[in-house]
């Protein structure tokens, strides 16, 4: 199962590989990795998509907090959270009626089309994973010329009893 | 994570200043160092200027992983932090091995490398290297110096992140323009770190737990590692001991946390472990395990490990409880206070019969070996150093077939007496690391068991050991062969000797050194060229008076013992299997 681990880490030059040498040294994967700063500018959060048994998700949660430059660290995946992933699909339109279809079923996920060339549109959508998988699988059926996927981000919906880090 | 700049604190004197040089002194003297190990370079230049005046010993090793070794012994056989000093580039990746046997064994050591000025770094300039990205693995934390008014508080985190919950060797890489830079900064009064809280208290609950599985239990067995020694924790754990009538065998690391001449001791466990030990783990109902990790060389095959009994992990270190075996009680936390904590609740008990099955196994199978009429034995030599030492010696090892014969022949009584590379099982360790140790532990007698193959990784440093008169007595077991690679080849690869020969016996012609002595290189003469006392022993009658005649005169010494060239480690437990297994092959 894919867990989904919010890390607040020091915002110092160096910690992003630690981070990522510390989970691929071990032999675990990372499937998704996303940095980004927070309201505090000497903090980083990190957003870490991990792949693994539970036994696999608790070493690397607590690895993760024992490292010197980590502040904290949540396992999103078994609490309350929402999940979000920005996708940006370029989709070649080979006639009219294909345009109308790909556009009719963006809207169907609430994605925009943002660009649009003769050839081809460009669509942005948000969601989590499981509809951005969705809407992919969707679009198969036509000619997918390029993909840009930022990895999840998520955010708990109620308090996080603190430290996690013990 | 900008410190304070004194410009804050010292506003009503004119600030000091100093260069960063100097604060590396200061700040080395202000935890405790005593001696510093090392070797220079053009990247350390100025350190080594200030190096000059400091009131404390710099000892010249003469490789950068000699120095870590010699820095890691000092603080195995101290428990204070070691402290050591490299350039930049080859200096730095030379210390990488040492570094990895620290942090394997969660050593306390600070390691100042030199690194090209910061607007150098990433020009592959000249002695670059990425020190940060290569000790990272290897280190518990490491700092890269961008400006020189931190460095007086990176230097205070360095030993407050070393020497703090689980310890490990930190590296501070300090580039060569920041040591001449001149600061006002000072060190803090003390370290508070906002990711980092080594401060585990107590949890009373699990206590209770912990407590109650103790009373209940009728077959309980503590497995002690070096956590306990780590933690200074030997007299409570031989407290809960003697409380409880509880047996307690150890882990390599953890050879002295418990007298192993106590009627309750099992002695190691694992592998190369005592058949008692191993058997009690097979059958009792608790194991304890204090300040242990369940290494694979102490587990076997994991699945059956311990099958019948409840297991309780206590450690510092959260990420170790339950990585390796299942865990029914997980205690974090140090292990004085939890022990102490424990003690109240715990009623005392006689287990009678349970130490009645354990005192049979120890009865029925000692360490023992076979011993032809007039043959050097190994572990014969193992047995009369600790006979002609009285078992006062500090020991340090090699690794191979020396360490385990080490383990099983000795006997530790008293906590950082068996000094020696568990986790990453480092050749070249032992020579280097009783330096340390004797710098460390002034007027006790050290003893470093070693191979013919490891010893000469590091025989370099037992010229620092000549040079500053330590009385140190240095024992090659020298059996011709790679001895314990050539056991695993006998026992598992038939016999097919491949790239484990030493001696000049039954070598190809193409390398077979003409008109030369069996056993090359000589190390009596090597021992003799870098100016120690030295003697060969080839038969057992002459082992005590060797040994003896250099516990007389005090003086660096090599006694090479030329023992029988295929005496195999036993019992063995294959690796990745059961005690049932277990070959015990004695005569
Ligand atoms: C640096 C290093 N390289 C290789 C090994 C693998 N290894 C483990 S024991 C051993 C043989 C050691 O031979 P020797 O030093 O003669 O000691 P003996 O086993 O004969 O006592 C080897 C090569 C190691 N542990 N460390």
């Amino acid at each position: 199962m894919k867990h989904i681990i919010n890390c607040l880490v020091e915002n110092q030059p160096g910690v992003l590989a630690r981070i990522v040498g510390l989970i691929s040294g071990r032999g675990y994967n990372i499937e998704t990795l996303n940095v980004g700063p927070t309201e505090d500018p000497t903090v980083s959060k990190m957003t870490i998509v991990v792949p693994g048994d539970a036994h696999v998700i608790a070493q690397v949660t607590h690895q993760l907090s024992k490292q010197v430059d980590v502040i904290e660290v949540v396992d999103m995946t078994n609490r309350r959270h929402l999940d979000r992933e920005l996708l940006l699909v370029r989709v070649a339109t080979q006639n009219h009626h294909a345009r109308a279809e790909i556009v009719d079923l963006a809207a169907l996920f609430m994605a925009r089309v943002v660009a649009v060339q003769e050839e081809s549109v460009t669509i942005q959508m948000v969601g989590n994973q499981e509809t951005v998988a969705d809407f992919l699988r969707l679009l198969r059926p036509y000619t997918i010329i390029d993909i840009s996927r930022t990895g999840v981000i998520a955010v708990g919906r109620e308090a996080v009893e603190r430290p996690a880090k013990r | 994570m900008k410190a304070n700049t004194a410009t804050d604190k010292a506003t009503d004197s004119v600030p000091t200043l100093k260069t960063g040089a100097q604060c590396v002194i200061d700040g080395l003297v202000k935890a405790g160092c005593e001696v510093l190990f090392g070797y220079p370079g053009g990247a350390v230049l100025d350190i080594f200027n200030a190096l000059y005046d400091a009131p404390f010993q710099f000892v010249l090793a003469r490789h950068e992983q000699g120095a870590v070794h010699m820095a890691d012994g000092y603080a195995r056989a101290t428990g204070k932090p070691g402290c050591c000093l490299v350039t930049s580039g080859p200096g730095a990746t030379n210390t990488v091995t040492g570094l990895a046997t620290a942090c394997m064994d969660g050593i306390p050591l600070v390691c100042v490398c030199g690194q090209v000025a910061l607007n150098m770094i990433g020009n592959d300039a000249f002695q670059e290297a990425d020190v940060i990205g290569i000790t990272r693995p290897v280190t518990k934390h490491n700092f890269l110096v961008r400006d020189v008014d931190e460095l007086p508080d990176i230097i205070a985190r360095a030993f407050y992140i070393a020497t703090t919950g689980k310890p490990g060797p930190v590296v501070i890489d300090l580039p060569k323009n920041i040591q001449k830079q001149k600061t006002a900064s000072v060190p803090p009064e003390t370290v508070t770190m906002r990711a980092y809280h080594p401060d585990v208290p107590v949890n009373p609950p699990e206590i209770a737990q912990f407590a109650e599985l103790i009373n209940h239990a009728s077959r309980p067995l503590l497995y002690v590692g070096g956590g306990v020694i780590a933690g200074n924790a030997s007299d409570e754990l031989a407290a809960l001991a003697h409380t409880a009538n509880i047996p307690v065998c150890t882990t390599l690391m953890g050879l002295g946390a418990f007298p192993e001449d106590d009627p309750l001791a099992l002695r190691m466990v694992g592998m190369h472990g005592s058949v008692a030990a191993n058997y009690a783990v097979d059958h009792c109902d608790l194991l304890i395990s204090a300040g242990a990790r369940f290494d694979d060389r102490v587990t076997g095959k994991v699945s059956a490990f311990a099958s019948k009994a409840k297991i309780v992990h206590i450690d510092i270190d959260r990420s170790s409880i339950g990585k390796s075996v299942r865990t029914d009680l997980g205690v974090q936390g140090y292990l004085v206070p939890v022990l102490q904590a424990v003690l109240p609740f715990v009623k005392p008990a006689e287990h009678t019969e349970w130490l009645e099955q354990v005192n049979r196994w120890k009865e029925r199978f000692p360490f023992v070996y076979p011993a032809p009429e007039g043959v050097l034995m190994p572990q014969f030599v193992i047995e009369q150093i600790y006979a002609v030492s009285k078992g006062r010696a500090v020991i340090t090892t090699d690794v191979g077939q020396n360490q385990m014969w080490a383990t099983q022949f000795y006997r530790y009584t008293r906590p950082r007496t068996f000094i020696s590379s568990g986790g990453l099982g480092t050749m070249g360790f032992g020579l280097p690391a009783s330096i340390g140790v004797q710098f460390g532990r002034k007027g006790e007698p050290v003893v470093c068991i070693t191979g013919d193959g490891g010893v000469q990784m590091n025989f370099q440093e037992l010229v620092v050991a000549v040079e500053h008169r330590l009385p140190i007595v240095v024992v090659i077991l020298n059996n011709g062969y790679l001895g314990m690679v050539r056991q695993w080849q006998e026992l598992f690869y038939s016999k097919r000797y491949s790239g484990v020969m030493l001696s000049q016996h039954g070598r190809l012609p193409n390398e077979h050194v003409e008109d030369a002595p069996a056993y090359l290189p000589d190390f009596v003469k090597m021992a003799e060229a870098h100016g120690a006392r030295t003697c060969r022993v080839t038969n057992p009658g002459e082992v005590a008076a060797a040994l003896s005649e250099a516990f007389a005169h005090p003086a660096t010494w090599v006694i090479e013992c030329i023992v029988s060239p295929e005496a195999n480690v036993y019992p063995m437990i294959p690796p990745g299997q059961h005690v049932a297994e277990m070959i015990n092959r004695t005569v």
